[in-house]
């Protein structure tokens, strides 16, 4: 029994300092890395703003492309992109909460339901570039769309619909189920519950969900480049027919060539994009605060 | 799945019928998307492979889709999409963990308050930024005085492969946060009882018990890498070519979708068909990634 009171000398000190030092150097660490991100995103912002700020005026915004940079302007690809958001918004809004209603108030807890489910995550991963030559076999060719604002909005429907289900079935998974035993209690059928109790309960994250969604669709390129989204159109767009362009698009092309004035103008173009999603932000904190004013539980 | 009305009456009324069905077809939306997919692809592929044999496409080392004599081996397209998208973690997975590990274990409300808009904004910046970044100010202006400019182009894997990480952290951060987050206090605190000191209790007690929404992490961030296109479409230049060396120019397979869907290729040719073989390639390797990554989650998830 002697062995136990003589174990070795040291071995159990505490060592406390090298141990604390070890966690404020890891501390430091995990501040790095923040730091790091924070001046990435601080150079990324300014390279942009720096490139694209001197060519960013009224002319810019309300001409069209042209071959000579300081005649280019953005807006037949401005307009391309609102009404391409708006579309996938339309469309987007009705699907994507029908479909999170099925998921979270009626579907019962079966095989197919389940596998239903896990399809939408499994879409939400499939790269945006594959639902693009999706958009071109099925819009652009057999229903005949042709290279149209409606077959790149139905496209950007799609790539977007996976993201706003999910963000709606987090929204009525929220709603505590006493909403629901309520209405029912006061003889409810089961859609009344949904209209008139859960859903209201749900919206500002619905909502929310669809908004920052379509800040999405407006900065997406990879799959327009597929179904058609040309870099320089010169002409207004008209939904159904014709060519048209977007601003992601039209960056693109500017970006790709080598003169240092196509990138001033590629980044004049990103300004707006961003400013775009930065709107688009901010009326989803709107909406949700407005909505979400009457709701307690 | 959810709360199920107690049935009064034999039969519901007619209405709530339709509406069922017009809820369930929305959601079927998403199997008709899935399987829509995967038939265009299929069916175009096959065509491929009518005229080049699937053999010589998935092992040859050679790519040229443009310029004759044309030569359809995808290996340098894949080579070049795994290089990218093995910088990119290389970069992500640690920014990623450890903004993870400062957002569940260390902030206090008010960091969180700063850090939670720094990732918010790089992952709801459009990707294209992100490619514009890369070659005006990454590759000009710091990879190529810091390596020489005879040492590596305007266009590289390199490149893209840091923008891409950039992009991808805040996936890894967000997932392996909320995996950190569902581990119980009571783990910490009885550590702590212990006597572990912070970092112990992290390294110790919660990545170990995390590793699963961690590991899914990684693996949906590296689908997301090998998915990626604008930013890559820039940032790495046009050189199919069979390579690991991070400061020459590749071409990822996005990048060349990009290419040729851009082009004038006539509907019918070889070249257009060899973009839908080379979109399924894509397609399967994202695919799988991301049912290992909720495999993953499935079979080695703690519950507590």
């Amino acid at each position: 029994m002697a062995e136990i009171a003589a174990a070795p000398a040291g071995r159990f000190e505490p060592a406390l300092m090298r141990r604390k030092l070890t966690g404020t150097i890891f501390y430091g660490a995990c501040l790095a890395a923040i730091g790091i991100l924070l001046l990435a995103l601080i150079l990324l912002l300014a390279q942009v703003l720096g490139r694209g700020l001197p060519w960013l005026d009224v002319d810019f915004l309300t001409g069209a492309p042209s071959r000579n940079p300081e005649k280019a302007g953005i807006l037949p690809a401005l307009l391309g992109s609102i009404e391409i958001a708006l579309i996938v918004g339309v469309i987007a809004f009705p699907v994507g909460v029908a479909a999170a209603i099925y998921l979270t108030e009626y579907a019962r807890d079966t095989r197919f339901n389940r596998l239903l489910q896990t399809n939408i995550s499994n879409l939400a991963g499939v790269p945006s570039i594959i639902y693009g030559i999706l958009g071109l076999a099925v819009f652009v060719r057999i229903l005949n769309l042709g290279t149209t604002i409606l077959a790149a909005a139905l496209t950007l429907t799609l790539l977007i619909l996976p993201v706003i289900i999910i963000a709606s079935i987090e929204a009525f998974k929220a709603v505590p189920n006493a909403q629901r035993e309520g209405a029912y209690a006061l003889g409810a059928t089961r859609w009344q519950m949904v209209r008139q109790s859960v859903f209201p309960a749900a919206a500002p994250g619905v909502m929310t969900g669809i908004i920052l969604a379509m800040a999405r669709a407006i900065g997406e390129a990879a799959p327009l480049l597929l179904v058609g989204a040309a870099g320089f159109v010169a002409f207004l767009p008209n939904p159904v027919s014709g060519n048209y362009s977007v601003l992601p698009v039209l960056a693109y092309n500017w970006a790709k060539r080598p003169q240092d004035d196509f990138q001033g103008i590629s980044g004049a173009a990103i300004i707006v994009i961003l400013v775009l999603i930065l709107a688009l932000n901010a009326i989803a904190l709107v909406v949700r605060a407005r909505l979400s004013r009457h709701i307690q539980w | 799945m959810s709360v199920q009305p107690i049935p009064l009456t034999r039969r519901r009324p007619v209405s709530e019928r339709i509406i069922e069905t017009a809820l369930f077809l929305a959601a079927a939306v998403g199997v008709v998307t899935t399987a829509g997919i995967i038939l265009v692809l299929a069916f175009q592929t096959v065509e491929f492979f009518r005229e080049i044999n699937p053999i010589a496409f998935f092992t040859g080392t050679f790519w040229s889709a443009s310029i004759a004599p044309y030569k359809f081996g995808v290996l340098p397209l894949v080579s070049g999409t795994l290089l990218v998208a093995g910088i990119a973690m290389i970069i992500a997975i640690p920014l990623g963990m450890l903004s993870a590990i400062l957002l569940a274990e260390y902030a206090t409300p008010r960091v969180r308050l700063v850090v939670k808009p720094i990732l918010e904004t790089i992952a709801g910046i459009p990707t294209i930024v992100l490619g514009f970044f890369a070659i005006n100010f990454l590759a000009p202006q710091v990879l190529q005085p810091l390596l020489g400019k005879q040492n590596i182009g305007l266009f590289s894997a390199l490149s893209g492969g840091i923008v891409v990480g950039l992009l991808i952290t805040p996936l890894i951060a967000s997932i392996s946060e909320d995996a950190m987050r569902a581990v119980p206090r009571g783990l910490r605190e009885g550590a702590f009882a212990m006597g572990a000191t912070k970092f112990e209790v992290v390294r110790k007690v919660v990545l170990p018990a995390a590793v699963s929404g961690i590991m899914a992490s990684i693996i949906l961030a590296m689908s997301r890498a090998i998915g990626e296109t604008m930013a890559v479409v820039l940032a790495v230049g046009t050189q199919p070519q069979l390579t690991f060396d991070p400061t020459e120019s590749v071409q990822t397979m996005t990048a060349f979708i990009v290419q040729i869907s851009g082009g004038e290729t006539p509907q019918g040719s070889i070249q257009f068909k060899s973009l839908f073989a080379v979109a399924a390639t894509l397609f399967a390797m994202t695919f799988a990634l991301n049912v290992f990554s909720g495999w993953i989650v499935r079979k080695f998830r703690t519950v507590y």
